[in-house]
């Protein structure tokens, strides 16, 4: 059976990791190639990095970053962040990404997605849907961190996202996003009900009851967390070691 | 030394990064010289059957690769492992490098989200000289939507992902692996340290 995946998520910008970690025993502490080398040896089933630098200058950075990792993590890597084209694509995936994630671009021009998926198979495009609660069943898909409401229906966006040839959705919920209260259950069963491709879970875990919680009650595949992870609140063993206690099929190392 | 044959499907460098790590010596080789040179062979693939064999047709590789599989180790990962059959029905039916017996065709799991990515469990069917090693219950990283039909005198392990999904098959020298050694993490590496410590 399949396990459901743990991802840590890392925000790097200019090529340092932008949130504090409290790893022990890592050289250097904002290096996201150290960080993800930990967090692989944590158990991470996947690793995410997602680039908020705004600079030219720092694009380049983020392939170097993304390099480094390939040499030293062998699990799969996904970095989102900014892209732009089909060509940003085949940039991060040159340097060693094994997926790529697209937001506002792909809202834009929702041909990036299709383009992207016959150039490099579907399995390497990730669509991430930002999406907040706007009525009753209602989700809209937000940008700017949460701040632009686009009016774009978040559940026609997945299933359309599907339909061009997304192998996976990145959904966070901007209502759970920091409030450490748990997944959006609703709003993942809502997608999760609506699409054939694995969805991640995204926003709001603050304890290890929420990573069983959202496996039993949605039909999510994997779970991505940042700070509760780079704060060292908990270990990606310390969640595993919990879905296995609730006979949740997870990989331990 | 190992030689990774490039024949213009597929991601090299995650293989290459990783056959570094190990550092076991190796080197990306799209020439015949380099084949024979090598004293191991690793195909990779990624994309889909037709397009890889036609790619490895017009790189004239084909039938050095066949020569070379019976004096050499040869390990196939992915869709590399996919072509070491007779026969791939992906779009169209297309003749593979014939290397072990059996098809390969769609998966066929009711219910059940294509292509299979993510990591699977494994249970062992024969052990090989690549399954020295691998336990039952190990996960292994897939990402696919077409599986090797086959004789089970030729699987090593297999996962269950609603139907019979060989993970690692092998003839004489020849070895495949459906998921990727390069991507499953400590489990993963250590495969391909056997593979680059045989004879």
């Amino acid at each position: 059976m399949l396990a459901k995946r743990i991802i840590p998520c890392l925000d790097v910008r200019d090529g340092k990791v932008v949130k504090g970690i409290n790893f022990i025993g890592i050289k250097e502490v904002g290096d996201p190639v150290e960080c993800a080398i930990a967090y692989d040896k944590q158990g991470a089933d996947e690793i995410v990095f997602l680039d908020i630098t705004a600079t030219h200058e720092g694009r380049g950075t983020m392939l170097d970053v993304v390099r480094r990792t390939a040499k030293n993590v062998f699990v799969p890597l996904t970095v989102g962040g900014g892209i732009r084209s089909a060509e940003d694509f085949r940039e991060l995936l040159r340097a060693g990404a094994d997926k790529v994630s697209v937001n506002s671009a792909a809202l834009k021009n929702p041909a990036i997605i299709s383009e992207a998926a016959v150039k490099f198979g579907n399995q390497c495009v990730v669509v991430a849907i930002d999406a907040k609660k706007t009525g009753d069943r209602k989700y809209n898909v937000f940008v700017n961190g949460g701040r632009i409401d686009t009016g774009v229906d978040a559940i026609q966006w997945a299933m359309e996202a599907e339909r061009l040839g997304a192998g996976e959705i990145l959904l966070t919920s901007m209502d759970a996003d920091g409030t450490k209260q748990g997944f959006d259950l609703d709003m993942l069963n809502a997608i999760c009900n609506v699409v054939n491709i694995p969805v991640i879970a995204s926003g709001g875990c603050g304890e290890l009851s929420h990573f069983t919680e959202v496996f039993r009650k949605t039909s999510a595949d994997a779970a991505l967390a940042a700070s509760i992870f780079h704060y060292g609140e908990l270990t990606v063993q310390q969640v595993k070691t919990e879905m296995q206690v609730k006979d949740i099929p997870v990989r331990v190392l | 030394m190992i030689g990774i044959i490039d024949y213009g499907a597929g991601n090299l460098f995650s293989l290459k990064n990783a056959l570094d790590f190990l550092k076991l010596e190796n080197k990306i080789t799209s020439s015949p010289e380099g084949l024979r040179e090598a004293d191991k062979l690793i195909l990779p693939g990624v994309g889909a059957f037709p397009d890889a064999m036609r790619m490895l047709r017009q790189s004239g590789l084909t039938e050095i690769i066949k020569e070379e599989a019976v004096k050499k180790p040869l390990l196939g990962i992915c869709l590399g492992m996919q072509i070491l059959f007779e026969w791939g029905n992906e779009f169209e039916k297309v003749q593979g490098l014939g290397l072990i017996p059996g098809e390969v065709t769609l998966i066929n799991a009711p219910g059940l989200k294509i292509p299979h990515m993510g990591w699977s469990d494994v249970k062992i069917e024969n052990q090989c000289a690549l399954s020295k090693g691998i336990n039952e219950g190990d996960r292994y990283y897939y990402v696919h939507s077409y599986k090797a039909v086959t004789e089970k005198q030729y699987v090593s392990v297999y996962s269950e992902y609603g139907d019979y999904i060989p993970g690692l098959v092998f003839r004489d020298k020849v070895f495949g692996t459906q998921f990727h050694p390069e991507k499953s993490g400590e489990i993963g590496l250590r495969l391909l340290e056997r593979f680059g410590g045989m004879e």
